[in-house]
């Protein structure tokens, strides 16, 4: 029987498989940040161990950075200590870093790719969730524990349990004002924040094979909000032409072999799935959450639910604490949700087609009276480009802040966060109680509704948007009509 | 790794689905770079309410949380482990727990034991009706023992082993160092590097 695009990694990968032992799976790419990384390498020292592989990786800093001031001494001395313990253990153990400050810093899942070093094909772990985003690659790609993170550390490998396939495959075209996040924010409604439990999801279809490699990387973010163990998308030409000539990426007879590689990397016509979903693209609609998990959503046309509607109990209970916590009203229409905050940034949104598409419906146009609005890119690469393209001016012209790149907002390490009782809305991937600051309140978006909700105030669509004033270069510094 | 073979003690009913990490432990806590010293960020927003399970006085020093399903979505953070641990929990009971989590706790010798929601109801109504009665969380026999109720769970071979002996992973995977190496010679030469060597 035929293998799947999961299974084939997972094949190419085994180093060591015995009888009643989870495989032992060589690691090609291991990520580190600041975060999730001390303690590890404080079993190393403690074990006399060395990093086995530091070709295979790579550190960066971005949880705790500062988006303000980035010249200064970090003003946290918890943060401090966080990020000068990281560039001790690197340069103890001959990894390499991006610091603050290094044109290739910025969120791990936006650096790697960028840089060209997730390929297809490729197994990439780190001790973060959304590690997940490799996946759009067609990499098996997973977060992890620090326990795991000083285990790859030290041995390249990982002893890893089987896991499951499942296929969400969306047919047909995804609507001209429906993105990358609310397709995968439609997903995880359907299939439930546990639904993807103990899966490697490989998404699918002509919606998913339309979609840019940013894109993809939003749906793959995702997947574990879903609570699955990854998410992939077989690699093809957009792959390809996306890595060609990056840092990382193989050249001449290297990339030759690469490709032909990658082209295998297809799940078989007649391998099977455990489960599989499937989706109309065109049934879709722009998609926010409402609640405290990602999978508490709805379309932006909906209202918010009546918890008494919900025949699961824990469901009804969940909706029940969510409503209190956002201080919403069954009924209520999502469209008359005010925000104070919007947030563009994070791993799943951060990107320089995510910052273009923001700027987009900004030019000409002026965020809300009294809303703050921060723009932070995902890296320092997306920060010059973005730059290089003027998007900085369009956003601080329509009186939004851009920042330095970094996670931000999206946790609330550093001091982007919100205070108790503001309400956001946030291109990141998770709205749990306090997750952007204590009390804060968080409805998941895409770039397009943030700008828009930026604009009118409350949770909005581009298409609710009254025309904007002429945004030639010329007449943008100019008074508008 | 500590081994894990048995333990008995009192059940703290956290009647909530859904637990994640951000609530089991907030970002801020997760800037510190030791393993311990995490018990009071465990829960802390909801231990700001008075009524919450943890605040209870009859709940004092129980050390097998039970609670609701999907328990510990989200984040990768260990310290969400490390803080149930410092705090002096032993073992968590759900009817479903996120992967990541799970797979942290059984590295660091937190039993997370996998019970129907019926027999989660169960030990939460027993908790609340008799705070001091005693849970057995047997790995050895993979049962949960509590006056009433007796059930059985599963946890795969390896993970029970591992855990019975408090076996360190690490050690064990260097053990097979030959496989690996055979393993890297064979890798393909166009795969990526961060740097050269
Ligand atoms: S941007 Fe957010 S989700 Fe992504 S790595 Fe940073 S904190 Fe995690």
């Amino acid at each position: 029987m035929g293998r799947t695009l999961a299974e084939k990694v997972w094949g190419d990968h085994v180093v060591r498989r015995a009888e009643g032992e989870p495989d032992l799976l060589f690691i090609d790419l291991h990520l580190l940040h600041e975060v999730t990384s001390p303690q590890a390498f404080d079993g190393l020292r403690k074990a006399g161990r060395r990093v086995r592989r530091t070709d295979l990786t790579l550190a960066t800093e971005d949880h705790n950075t500062p988006t303000l001031d980035i010249d200064k001494p970090i003003a946290d001395p918890v943060s401090r200590v966080q990020l000068e313990t990281l560039r001790k253990n690197c340069a103890d153990f001959g990894v390499r870093l991006h610091s603050l400050g290094d044109d290739d810093q910025g969120v791990v899942h936006v650096v790697g790719p960028q840089l060209g070093l997730t390929q297809p094909g490729t197994t990439v772990v780190c001790g973060d969730s959304h590690t997940s985003t490799h996946g759009a690659f067609g990499a098996l790609a997973f977060g992890i524990g620090t326990s795991q993170v000083e285990h790859v550390l030290a041995t390249q490998t990982l002893p890893l349990a089987p896991f499951r396939t499942m296929a969400v495959t969306v047919n047909g075209e995804l609507p001209a004002d429906v993105t990358a996040k609310d397709l995968i924010l439609s997903i995880i409604a359907k299939i439930g924040t546990g639904g993807g439990q103990g899966y490697v999801i490989e998404y699918r279809g002509e919606a998913i094979e339309k979609l840019s490699m940013e894109a993809r990387m939003t749906i793959c973010n995702m997947s574990i909000e879903a609570g699955a163990r990854a998410g992939m998308i077989a690699p093809d030409a957009t792959t390809y032409a996306y890595l060609e000539g990056r840092e990382h990426a193989p050249r001449g007879a290297d990339w030759d072999a690469a490709v032909a590689y990658w082209d295998t990397l297809r799940t078989d016509e007649d391998a099977a799935f455990d489960h599989e979903v499937v989706i109309q693209a065109d049934t879709l609609a722009p998609f926010v959450t409402w609640g405290t998990n990602p999978g508490q959503g709805a379309p932006l046309s909906a209202r918010i639910p009546n918890p008494a509607e919900f025949a699961d109990e824990s469901a009804r209970l969940a909706a029940e604490k969510a409503l209190e916590y956002m201080g919403l009203t069954a009924g209520q229409p999502l469209r008359e949700v005010a925000v104070d905050t919007v947030f563009v940034g994070s791993c799943t949104n951060g990107r320089i087609e995510d910052l273009r598409s923001a700027a987009e419906l900004l030019a000409g146009r002026h965020v809300a009276e009294g809303l703050r609005m921060l723009v932070v890119p995902g890296s320092v690469r997306v920060a010059l480009q973005a730059v290089a393209e003027g998007l900085d001016t369009v956003f601080t012209e329509a009186g939004a802040e851009w920042r330095h790149a970094g996670c931000s907002m999206c946790l609330g390490m550093n001091p982007d966060q919100l205070s108790p009782g503001e309400r956001a809305a946030s291109t990141s991937n998770r709205n749990f109680e306090g997750r952007q600051g204590k009390g804060g309140r968080t409805h998941l978006v895409s770039p397009q509704v943030a700008a828009a909700t930026a604009v009118l105030g409350r949770l909005a669509s581009p298409a609710d948007l009254p025309p904007a004033r002429s945004t030639s270069p010329s007449s943008r510094t100019t008074a508008g009509v | 790794m500590e081994a894990f073979t048995t333990h008995t003690g009192r059940i703290a009913p956290l009647r909530r689905g859904n637990v994640d990490t951000d609530q089991i432990i907030p970002a801020h806590w997760l800037k510190k770079v030791t393993r311990d010293g995490f018990e009071d960020g465990l829960f802390e927003a909801w231990r700001r309410e008075p009524d919450f399970v943890l605040n209870q006085p009859q709940h004092q020093g129980a050390s097998v949380l039970v609670a609701g399903p999907d328990f510990g979505t989200g984040s990768s953070r260990e310290h969400a482990v490390w803080a149930l641990q410092n705090y002096g929990f032993r073992a968590v009971i759900s009817s479903r727990f996120a992967d990541i989590f799970r797979g942290n706790s059984l590295k660091n010798g937190l039993l997370t034991v996998v019970l129907e929601q019926s027999r989660v109801e169960a030990l939460w109504d027993l908790a609340d009706g008799d705070p001091q009665a005693q849970v057995t969380v047997d790995l050895v026999r993979q049962r949960v023992l509590a006056p009433g109720l007796e059930a059985d769970f599963e946890l795969d071979g390896n993970s029970r082993h591992r855990l019975l002996e408090g076996l360190d992973d690490i050690g064990i995977t260097l053990g097979n160092e030959q496989a690996i190496e055979e393993y890297e010679a064979r890798r393909s030469t166009f795969k990526p590097r961060t740097q050269l060597v």
